[in-house]
């Protein structure tokens, strides 16, 4: 984008996310959720858009962190195994001190396990290519719900309740929106700068042509899995935040809901446009607003009407809407369009 | 002058087809070596034997006196030989300075140069090898745009960009339009000369290879037919028989 507009898009982001809260406060967690949403389209726009490898199992680091963090919260005061056995018989009992310790500690190891867990996963994965690797990674996803949900220690099917926050419900309210929002702006920071270094490049190449990619000396494998841990990274950090907000975590529709945020993370980036760094926002936001007002509109229909819309979008509009304005408004984005000259001038 | 790459006794068959039958060459330091041969000679085949794509089924392949013929792609890109493609190859959706900035030498890159900025001497080294190809003008442009010939030179320019110490190149002058192959001939001879690149370039073109390489190997049937000078070549009975001969 041109310096301006993008300075422009700042400004507009940065109102919605400050005073957005303030002016609609009993929406403020649907919009927390909608920044959950738009790091989870971008993040995997690391690999899905900029890389050419369209993962379905991001979800898999949502989950993981969310339980990792649980576990390190809890074993703050209690002996975990007997937490989980008891099936809520035990009440946590922090102190203030106690809880603040452990949400912030659990929402850093729910990034570094997710993160570790995708350095081990993307061994086996990323041997995989196309739709297979697609598959594959949706595999792992639906497993990692089934294998968790028959670990006793983990509270199993039943899952856990997660520490209460000590404070009243609006604080709270607050407090794990300005978590959402600040983790959300991070990761934008930090993948907007990633994509300004030779390692932007290099995925970009993975995959525009990986085995000319390896034929010239990159390290497509490395590059592979070191992107695919960023995404698992971010995904960790903000999959912990979310099962503190929502206080009760289990495997299939809180941490590992693949079929709903599993899928709506990959639309997302779809409708906004992939590739791109913005695309992705505005996925998320178009996306979330649809989702809202067709689940209180369209009542019974809102799956059909979700449905339509991605595949619309993929049949009618693949380059989704940035690369739709891209195309029509190169000049908004600082692109240089030379398509009008015959090729074969040039002086060879 | 020393061999840079040697090929020993090399044999290589797909399913039926012996594409390479016990090819014995060797590639010197500093010159451009041409190789020749009629279609499904195992030109190409021979290319992907010596740049790791695919094992060989026997003999050896050396490079400045190490067998590679266990290595993979990467890690021989990564000692500096380096192939283009036939079907070229290039980043389809990148733009041209795009293509040649991460074309650079991967040779020295550890975990932390894979984040390092856009350096300017990257950029500048790029636009003059652009410019040196011909397609300065052309930078800004997505290089799937480029026409056919055009993305021939771009991937000759990324290939020069990687710094290799040879170049294998498969073909470099098939789709370019006949007027512009002079120019691309003084410019392999340009990267040979004032780059120091040892070139190993397969051609179609008899004329092209008779001008381009003080050293030819002929091909056919997937078997090693002559090698000498180009004069020699042009001459030998064998080679006009089995390869102008089917012209
Ligand atoms: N991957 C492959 N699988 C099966 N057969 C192959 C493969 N690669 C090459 N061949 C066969 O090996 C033989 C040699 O092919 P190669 O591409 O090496 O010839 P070439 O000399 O490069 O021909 P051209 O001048 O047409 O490029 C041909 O018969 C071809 O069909
Ligand atoms: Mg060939």
């Amino acid at each position: 984008m041109t310096r301006s507009n993008e300075i422009l898009t700042y400004l507009v982001l940065g109102l919605v996310g400050i005073l957005g809260p303030v002016f609609f406060e009993n929406y403020i967690q649907q919009i927390a959720v909608l920044w959950i949403m738009v790091l989870m389209a971008t993040t995997w726009d690391i690999t899905g858009g900029q890389m050419g490898y369209n993962s379905l199992g991001n979800i898999t680091f949502f989950g993981a962190g969310m339980y990792v963090s649980a576990v390190v919260q809890i074993s703050i005061g209690y002996d975990v195994a007997e937490y989980t056995a008891a099936f809520g018989a035990i009440k946590v009992d922090f102190t203030e001190t106690q809880y603040f310790t452990g949400i912030y500690l659990g929402i850093i190891a729910g990034g570094i396990g997710a993160f570790l867990i995708s350095i081990l996963l993307g061994m086996a994965v990323f041997g995989l290519r196309g739709p297979y690797f697609a598959i594959g990674t949706l595999g792992v996803a639906v497993a990692a719900g089934q294998l968790v949900g028959t670990i006793q220690y983990l509270g199993g099917g039943s899952g856990i309740s997660m520490p209460v926050y000590p404070g009243d419900a609006d604080e709270r309210n607050v407090f794990f929106y300005i978590l959402c929002f600040v983790i959300t702006l991070v990761s934008h920071f930090f993948l907007r700068w990633l994509y300004g270094t030779q390692f932007g490049l290099a995925i970009n190449a993975i995959r525009d042509d990986e085995d000319k990619a390896e034929a010239m000396g990159i390290k497509t494998a490395t590059y592979k899995i070191v992107a695919w841990s960023i995404a698992a990274f971010f995904m960790g950090l903000i999959g912990a935040v979310f099962g503190n907000m929502i206080g009760f975590i289990e495997p299939l529709e809180v941490a590992f809901p693949t079929a709903t945020f599993g899928i709506f993370m990959v639309a997302m980036a779809l409708l906004g446009g992939k590739g791109t760094l913005w695309g992705p926002v505005l996925g998320a936001f178009v996306f979330h607003i649809i989702k809202e007002t067709t689940w209180t509109l369209l009542l019974g229909w809102q799956w059909v009407a979700l449905g339509t819309i991605i595949i619309i979008n993929i049949v009618f509009f693949q380059q989704g809407i940035v690369g739709w304005l891209q195309e029509i408004k190169p000049e908004w984005f600082g692109l240089t369009v030379d398509r009008s000259k015959n090729p074969e001038n040039s002086k060879a | 002058m020393n061999d840079l790459i040697e090929v020993q006794s090399v044999s290589k068959s797909f399913g039926g087809v012996q594409a390479n039958q016990d090819i014995s060459l060797s590639v010197k330091e500093g010159i451009i070596t041409g190789m020749i041969g009629p279609n499904g000679s195992g030109k190409t085949t021979l290319f992907n034997s010596i740049v790791g794509h695919h094992p060989i089924d026997q003999g050896s392949i050396r490079f400045e006196g190490e067998e590679i013929s266990k290595l993979r792609v990467g890690e021989i890109a990564r000692l500096g030989l380096l192939r283009t493609f036939q079907q070229t190859r290039i980043y389809n959706k990148m733009n041209c300075v795009d293509n040649m900035e991460i074309s650079v030498s991967q040779r020295e890159r550890n975990f932390s140069s894979m984040f390092s900025g856009r350096k300017g001497e990257i950029l500048d080294r790029a636009e003059e090898i652009l410019d040196f190809v011909g397609l300065y003008s052309k930078r800004h442009l997505i290089s799937g745009d480029l026409s056919f010939g055009q993305q021939k030179l771009l991937e000759f320019a990324m290939a020069l960009m990687n710094k290799p110490k040879v170049l294998l190149l498969d073909e470099p002058t098939a789709g370019i339009n006949p007027t512009l192959i002079n120019g691309l001939i003084d410019r392999l001879k340009r990267a040979n000369d004032e780059m120091g690149v040892t070139l190993f370039v397969i051609e179609h073109n008899m004329r092209v290879v008779m001008n381009l390489a003080s050293h030819v190997f002929c091909l056919a049937h997937g078997k090693m037919l002559a090698g000498g000078p180009p004069s020699e070549i042009q001459k030998d009975q064998r080679v006009i028989d089995a390869y102008l001969g089917a012209h």
